[in-house]
């Protein structure tokens, strides 16, 4: 049953891999498609601004396309969903957090782009130059972030993941002198053990206590983290991914200042951040689902199921340090702001 | 099992990979107007582009810049964005490839000359000429110029209306031109890979590219 929940998993995700695989032909399939729409919607955009002016009915198809505009570019790539997915997966986080990362990160999103804009177009009077220079700042400042974020994941995980490992050589070791020595009695606790002439260094005592026999206890659980520290952690990523205001949402807002409709902008950039959390969102939702059935799959194998388990979580960590690191570099490019 | 979770995790790796492999979407439009400019040799000169923004771009450029008419810009009001914009255009390429007789050439140009920006009112839209002097004289026979972002932040596209010109080019010249949407392109791919500025977005752009081929036999 589990293992059937897994390999639907599995397929679900083949099915939506090939948005990786898309990066030659671009103009063709899936990315491609969604290129051509939210190109579409963005562009019908700067038209009904200009309509609101005088059709009042234009309102409302301005918040229906910055709406379907925001789903469109979240699901074109960038905007955080694979920072935000490895994070989830990294943290062993519920769905429930993860939505709620999504839905923050996109709000934070549309805030610090309407902070500029109010802020350096409408009061200072301040050139695209220097509003490209500021965006360029926050994002430094939101890159480092997501660097340090990963970092301090991949400092947690990687000692969970090298506890796991002394786990499972202790356990493997153990298991051949139970074999060895004596009948086995019952599940054998590590205690027990001294006896049969092991040296053990304290440290491996430590991780024989939370291991064995199950290999299921290991670093913290994630109800112990959903405290109040795990609350400031999931803000940090909040912080890190939401903090860099999407470059499209700057210009509408500076469009819609120059036509003298300051408002219908503010209204567009937080619609647009709507759907842009709805598509994170859904895309968190399957990372976590993922990890979910991963860590099924896992838990049917004591020890080596932990070690795996383990081991992916390092891998999302080190996912989360490499894009804040190829994104602080330019190695990958972000939205690019300013004049070109 | 093992496998099983193994594929589990590479699916996985690829969806979060695919998040960020790729960041290529639009935000600028430009419409453009290319000449290929000619000497009297025969030779090609260069290329004077005429880039217009839309609309939106363009309230988004001119924001907070001085102005004695409100919704107007002069040439001289224009003339340091324009200056911005060629300084800063160096860092792509000018997004302007050249080929000639099929080879590719990486460093064809010389430093732009004759820059300014106009501003149509009615349009409320930036229009930014430039020329792009190639470095040596192309004596070419065929020479293939195209114009693309790799990164696709920048959507090009040929104006509708004369998107090519030959100024005072020999009579036997010809220009034809390739829009992205032509089927017939099979040699993006591989510009996109010689020429790219991202490795990420590799061939992105490329896809999106418009050629011009002129032909002097």
């Amino acid at each position: 049953m589990l293992l059937l929940a897994a390999s639907a998993l599995t397929a679900a995700i083949a099915q939506v891999n090939p948005l990786a695989a898309m990066r030659q032909p671009a103009a063709t399939g899936i990315v491609g498609w969604i290129l051509a729409e939210q190109s579409m919607f963005y562009r019908a955009l700067s038209g009904l601004i200009r309509e609101a002016k005088t059709d009042g009915s234009a309102y409302w198809s301005l918040i229906g396309i910055s709406f379907i505009y925001g789903i469109f570019h979240a699901a074109g790539p960038g905007h955080g969903k694979a920072v935000i997915s490895s994070y989830l997966v990294a943290n062993e986080e519920t769905w429930r957090r993860g939505i709620a990362l999504s839905f923050a990160s996109a709000l934070l999103q549309a805030l610090t782009a309407i902070a500029i804009v109010s802020i350096a177009a409408g009061l200072i009077g301040a050139t695209a130059k220097m509003m490209g220079d500021t965006v360029r700042v926050i994002e430094i400042v939101s890159y480092s972030l997501i660097v340090l974020l990963g970092a301090r994941l991949l400092w947690v995980k990687g000692r969970g993941f090298l506890r796991a490992l002394h786990a499972v050589r202790s356990w493997t070791e153990q298991h051949r002198h139970v074999h060895h020595a004596h009948a086995h009695h019952g599940h054998d606790h590590p205690h027990g053990h001294h006896g049969h002439g092991h040296t053990h260094s304290d440290e491996d005592h430590d991780e024989e206590e939370s291991v064995l026999p199950w290999g299921h206890a290991h670093g913290p659980e994630p109800e112990e983290l959903a405290g109040l520290g795990g609350w400031r952690r999931g803000l940090s990523a909040i912080v890190a991914v939401g903090l860099r205001p999407c470059s499209g949402a700057i210009i509408v807002l500076v469009f819609a200042l120059a036509q003298g409709l300051y408002w219908a902008g503010i209204a567009s950039t937080f619609v647009m951040g709507l759907g842009t959390a709805i598509t994170v969102a859904a895309i968190a939702t399957i990372a976590v689902g993922a990890r979910t059935a991963a860590k099924r799959v896992a838990s049917t194998r004591a020890g080596y199921g932990t070690l795996a388990l383990r081991g992916m979580e390092v891998g999302a960590a080190v996912l989360v340090t490499t894009f804040g690191a190829l994104l602080l570099t330019g190695y990958i490019a972000s939205e690019r702001m300013g004049m070109f | 099992m093992l496998y099983r979770f193994v594929f589990l995790l590479a699916g996985l790796a690829g969806l979060l990979a695919a998040g960020e492999r790729a960041d290529a979407h639009p935000h600028v439009w430009v419409t453009m107007t290319e000449e290929l400019l000619y000497a009297a040799d025969g030779s090609i000169t260069g290329v004077r582009h005429a880039w217009t923004f839309d609309d939106m771009f363009s309230a988004y450029a001119t924001q907070g810049l001085d102005q004695k008419t409100k919704g107007e810009f002069t040439r001289e009001e224009l003339a340091p964005l324009a200056k911005v914009n060629v300084e800063s255009l160096r860092d792509y390429a000018y997004f302007t490839y050249a080929r000639m007789d099929g080879k590719r050439h990486k460093d064809a140009f010389a430093e732009p000359v004759d820059y300014y920006l106009d501003y149509d009112a009615k349009e409320t839209s930036l229009t930014l000429h430039f020329t792009l002097p190639f470095k040596e004289p192309v004596k070419a026979k065929t020479l293939e110029v195209e114009v693309y972002d790799p990164e696709f932040f920048i959507d090009f596209g040929f104006a509708e209306k004369d998107p090519v010109r030959l100024v005072s080019a020999p009579a036997q010249c010809t220009a034809a031109i390739e829009k992205p949407n032509d089927g017939n392109f099979p040699s993006s791919l591989r510009l996109g890979q010689s020429f790219q500025t991202s490795e990420a977005n590799a061939g992105m752009g490329a896809s999106f590219a418009n050629k011009i081929s002129v032909k002097c036999p």
